[in-house]
């Protein structure tokens, strides 16, 4: 009886740490070798033969396709830079310039990875796209109300994710730190 | 209370495989996967347009809106397949993807060094029985060896302007992705 309680017990338990781990790994982003870079974080190794099981297992289940390394370099921001949560309700300046690439794209996504919709229809900027200032920096407000300028509508979504893309660019696997890469800084502001 | 340890420390050990299993099984056990959803609107061996991703509707999750993409489910059973595109006015990539969702092999406009993106897609018994002679193993002749016998072929040309994609989706129709 002791041993079957003891049996129920530990195949119980391991069931459920075994899988709850498992949900934890795939739903909280938890994925390693990323290059973290003041708000914005890349897996350069996740467009190569190289992802870690892991990220593969995420990718499968989120149904999207990593950029390939030779095609460009995906970062993501969850948070600003002082590390508090993107809020679709409050503005967040996003200025600075990108590190060296041919084009980037910036797009706003919610945690799905789906665009959100707003009433101008604006989802991203391109490099060609922005409004640049005469030393080639640039700003984007992006917030729920319409700005003059760089405006990314962010369509009052609660939490929402940004995501810069350099295509063709040498920043990659042997990028460590921000003292090589000028990423742009994540500033917020006022609430609605 | 030893007892009680040894059944916790064996739940413990069995937990880790539990998710060690669960975490490399599931690549092979995804059924909406981009593969799966690709699938859905692609047939095989043949460059399809994929819509343009909106708020409400989207192919793949994380889908650059800025591009125009186009996709070849590949099947090499039947041999290789010849693949071309040519490069439109901005930026153009092409990414292959395996079964697996895994991108082993970018390529873009520039590194490609020509107005036409040409290459010939095989799996590595095929490229293994490739005859030796100097024709075949021409430098300016792109081989790419795919790891899975199906995958994905992902062709994106940049719209850095709204005006440019008219352009763009053209180049992208002009691309082929046919058995030898």
């Amino acid at each position: 009886m002791r041993l079957l309680f003891g049996m129920v017990f530990a195949l119980t338990l391991a069931a459920a740490i075994g899988l709850g781990t498992t949900w934890m790994a795939l739903t909280q982003g938890i994925a390693y070798g990323g290059v973290s870079i003041g708000a914005w974080t890349a897996w350069p190794k996740n467009g190569t033969s190289g992802i870690d099981p892991y990220a593969r297992a995420i990718v499968a289940r989120t149904g999207e396709l990593p950029v390939g390394s030779g095609d460009g370099v995906a970062f993501y921001a969850r948070a600003d830079d002082s590390g508090q949560a993107l809020d679709g309700r409050c503005d967040v300046l996003l200025s600075g310039i990108t590190p060296q690439a041919r084009f980037w794209t910036l797009t706003l996504y919610d945690f799905d990875g789906h665009l959100v919709a707003n009433s101008v229809r604006r989802h991203g900027f391109t490099s060609q796209e922005v409004i640049r200032k005469s030393d080639g920096s640039f700003d984007i407000m992006v917030g729920p109300r319409a700005r003059p300028g760089n405006w990314m509508p962010t369509g009052g979504a609660e939490r929402y994710q940004l995501v810069l893309r350099l295509y063709d660019t040498p920043i990659g696997m042997a990028t460590r730190s921000s003292s090589e890469v000028p990423m742009p800084t994540l500033r917020k502001g006022p609430c609605q | 209370m030893i007892r009680f340890g040894l059944w916790l420390l064996g739940a413990l050990l069995l937990a880790g495989v539990v998710h060690l299993v669960t975490i490399l099984l599931l690549p092979s056990l995804a059924t909406q996967d981009a593969y799966a959803r690709v699938a859905a609107i692609a047939p095989v061996n043949a460059v399809v347009p994929v819509p343009a991703p909106t708020p409400e509707n989207a192919v793949m999750p994380f889908m650059d809106p800025a591009f125009a993409t186009s996709v070849c489910r590949y099947d090499l059973a039947r041999g290789p397949l010849k693949f071309s595109v040519p490069i439109s006015q901005a930026y153009t990539s092409v990414s292959f993807y395996s079964r697996g969702d895994v991108a082993y092999y970018a390529i873009n406009d520039r590194a490609a060094g020509r107005r036409v993106i040409e290459l010939d897609l095989m799996t590595g018994a095929q490229r293994a029985d490739l005859p030796d002679n100097e024709d075949i193993t021409r430098a300016d002749r792109l081989i790419v060896t795919s790891p899975t016998r199906t995958g994905l072929i992902v062709i994106r040309a940049l719209t850095p302007e709204a005006g440019w994609i008219p352009a763009a989706r053209n180049a992208l129709a002009a691309a082929r992705c046919a058995p030898q």
